[in-house]
């Protein structure tokens, strides 16, 4: 169906049929089908970012297409909800012959993502294990991993040592840690504002030796092991130690810095905020062991610089990419950490940065090469995800049976499974 | 005014004369807005919903009633209709009684009426965004100096997470009381102006016919006199508690999920449709069978309250 009425009129009709649809759908106004970003007239390309939280990351990615100087780049900046302009211009308006996003296998068997084994070359020995791993799919590489982001626990040394307690280093360690951290105003543990539910994600099947799917395709949670760990889990939301209901969520530190909690699960990003107020008080774990098939983990996620494969510019798209994620590693450097905090996908780069060299971030470096997995593998998509966190839920949250959750979600997974795979 | 009336009429008379153009002229901008805007949409999800339409609104794969059979059998959605329409049963009925009580109070306050009539309407024009953060991360965080649990703190209850926990469902009495606290005001004004379109002749006969004031003057002359007006408001609520999706979604959405309870059939379909889920035709079938319920459940209130009918 793509690619067969790219006529002018056929485009512009569907663009409209679109906007008209998305907007009938479900009655929301949905204010989408912005601007394309189309470069004005011949021969440019088009590169779609994301809006990053961080200042000058803006400037710094127009900056370096401006540099390039063997065809013109028009960067489109995109507020608000960038899935779904992506997506929506990928499948029917105009996409964008260059854009950041995850390799997911309904892309790619709807022929959406060229393949960039060409483009990343010898340079793949350098990418991170886990960054590679997020994007690649049947052996091709479709995207090239542009920043590494990871999510850990955080802990304050001093609240640990008092209460005479070890860094957890099993989950059973970190139900005890928290319970004994747990006192007046403070929490012992803060796992978001909905109990880890919608931020874990496969790190707890990982701690118990499972995983999201199988190497031959089934879902890989339907096992008394996941019923295990979620009951934990749900006993830990029950048991009055962990922080809910905060006024900021997981992926802000303040919780952390205000004292409501001992310990927490962030991100990265937070590192440098919670430097500046626990110098030295505080340090970092990945999310700890259950039993004696898991082992402790991180989740790795890193957005990477795609092609179009669809686009009349698909050659010079790729060789844009290589030139600006490949050939100029000081571009990588400064995207990294000129900005925000995040590591860079070449391990190359991350042993040199300053930033990185000591202290829990330099920890930090060491979970993502020695226990980072993908956290958004290219066969796990949006609806097995929803199928997957709605179970969390009822069963972390609501305290159903574990064994029939997982089980029915598992269900529509192996559907969507066997619709890729089948 | 008679001075202006007959070059005003001869004008028009003009205008009439003249072929349809006139005509088109002023409607014409308005329909055009109204098709593109309403009618080609409304039945453009009609026809995607035939059809496997997943990331598409052109779609190619004629599928009958697929998406609908699937739609009727999902679990999650009938979960959601059923809890919306149990939620309609409960919350209709209670904005109805309380903003009829309000604009009562408010009919009968003898100064500051007009301030008294502001301050209640004054919700109805606040975002439903900012009022669902208002709600959730000042009145009802789960912290200690959180409003909700500051006033528990005074009975030394413990603190609630009021939007954390599912057992007790402590999350339907944050929507609730923001959903009042958003609606009340708007349905107040309308009954007030159907309580000041009463003939005063009406309630000055019946004193002089011996009735007391109060309760039997309310049950006998003012309720039966605002019954339009109360069909009216009970149709409009129901519409809406039906499409409620602002403040469900700022108040238990978080990063790009929503938790399988308390969600409202729009949400459920905005995640099919419009979420990385950009499918279509199970999303239009949905909205499709959510519009039939409204007009169902619109028609059998209609029938019997008799809204429409005239007046006896």
């Amino acid at each position: 169906m793509r690619g067969q009425d790219r006529t002018g009129s056929a485009h512009t009709r569907r663009r409209f049929l679109q906007m008209a649809g998305v907007s009938a759908a479900a009655a929301v106004a949905a204010a989408c089908g912005s601007d394309t970003g189309r470069g004005g007239g011949g021969g440019g390309l088009s590169h779609w970012y994301h809006q990053y939280g961080e200042d000058g990351v803006e400037e710094a990615v127009r900056r370096y297409a401006a540099a390039y100087d063997r065809v013109e780049v028009s960067v489109q900046w995109t507020p608000g909800n960038y899935d779904t302009k992506l997506l929506s211009a990928l499948q029917g308006g105009s996409p964008p012959d260059v854009f950041e996003y995850q390799t997911k296998a309904d892309l790619v068997r709807a022929g959406t993502l060229a393949p960039l084994d060409d483009v990343i070359g010898d340079a793949k020995d350098d990418f991170s294990a886990a960054s590679l791993a997020s994007h690649t799919f049947e052996g091709s590489v479709y995207g090239i991993p542009q920043a590494v982001d990871t999510q850990f626990l955080v802990y304050r040394k001093s609240l640990l040592d008092d209460a005479g307690l070890e860094p957890p280093t099993s989950f059973e360690a970190l139900v005890d840690a928290a319970r004994s951290l747990t006192e007046g105003d403070r929490k012992g543990l803060f796992l978001g504002n909905n109990g880890g539910t919608d931020v874990l994600g496969p790190v707890p099947l990982w701690s118990n030796g499972l995983d999201y799917v199988t190497d031959d395709h089934k879902a890989g949670f339907d096992d008394p092991a996941a019923a295990e760990v979620f009951g934990g889990l749900h006993d830990l939301f029950e048991s009055g130690a962990l922080l809910l209901g905060a006024p900021t969520d997981w992926s802000d530190p303040s919780a952390f810095l205000q004292g409501l909690t001992a310990m927490q699960w962030t991100g990265l990003w937070t590192l440098p905020q919670i430097e500046e107020e626990f110098p030295g008080d505080y340090g970092v774990l990945p999310w700890p062991a259950f039993g004696g098939d898991g082992s402790a983990s991180v989740p790795v996620g890193a957005f990477g610089a795609m092609a179009y494969a669809d686009g009349p510019m698909v050659e010079e798209a790729k060789e844009y990419i290589k030139w600006l994620w490949i050939d100029q590693t000081e571009y990588q450097e400064d995207f990294n950490l000129g900005y925000g905090f995040h590591i860079p996908p070449r391990t190359s780069l991350a042993e040199k940065a300053d930033e990185l060299a000591s202290g829990p971030a330099a920890e930090v470096v060491g979970f993502v090469d020695g226990l980072g997995r993908p956290s958004s593998p290219p066969e796990w998509t949006p609806a097995m995800d929803s199928a997957y966190k709605d179970a969390l839920t009822n069963i972390i949250k609501s305290g159903k049976d574990p064994e029939g959750e997982l089980k029915a979600a598992a269900g529509t997974v192996q559907g969507e499974l066997d619709k890729i795979f089948g | 005014m008679p001075a202006s009336a007959p070059p005003l009429r001869r004008r028009i008379g003009a205008l009439l004369d003249r072929p349809a153009w006139a005509f088109w002229v002023f409607a014409g901008p308005f329909m055009i807005g109204l098709a593109v805007f309403s009618y080609i949409p409304i039945l453009w999800s009609v026809y995607l919903s035939f059809f496997e339409a997943r990331n598409t609104v052109a779609p190619s794969e004629f599928v009958g009633l697929r998406n609908y059979a699937q739609m009727l059998t999902s679990a999650a959605f009938l979960d959601s209709l059923l809890t919306f329409t149990l939620f309609a049963l409960f919350i209709v009925p209670t904005t109805v009684a309380a903003s009829l009580a309000l604009a009562l109070l408010v009919n009968r306050a003898r100064w500051a009426q007009p301030f008294l009539r502001s301050v209640y309407f004054l919700p109805a024009a606040c975002s439903y965004v900012v009022a669902a953060l208002i709600w959730k991360l000042s009145i009802f965080n789960g912290v200690r100096f959180g409003l909700a649990n500051t006033v528990l703190g005074w009975f030394r209850a413990e603190p609630q997470a009021w939007l954390s926990v599912t057992d007790p469902p402590w999350y339907w009495l944050v929507l609730v009381t923001l959903r009042l606290w958003l609606q009340v005001g708007f349905y107040m004004l309308i009954f007030l102006a159907g309580l000041q379109r009463i003939p005063a002749v009406l309630y000055e006969a019946a004193y002089v016919d011996g009735a007391r004031r109060g309760w039997s003057t309310l049950r006998h002359i003012t309720l039966p006199q605002l019954r339009t007006t109360t069909a009216a408001v009970l149709l409009l609520n129901l519409i809406a508690a039906y499409q409620a999706f602002d403040e469900f979604y700022n108040v238990l959405g978080s990063d790009g999920a929503y938790p399988p309870y308390a969600r409202p059939p729009l949400v459920y379909l905005y995640y099919t449709a419009l979420g990385s889920g950009q499918d279509f035709g199970r999303g239009t079938a949905g909205a499709v069978i959510l519009a039939l319920l409204i007009a169902i459940v619109t028609l059998l209130q209609g029938r019997l309250l008799g809204f429409g009918r005239e007046r006896t």
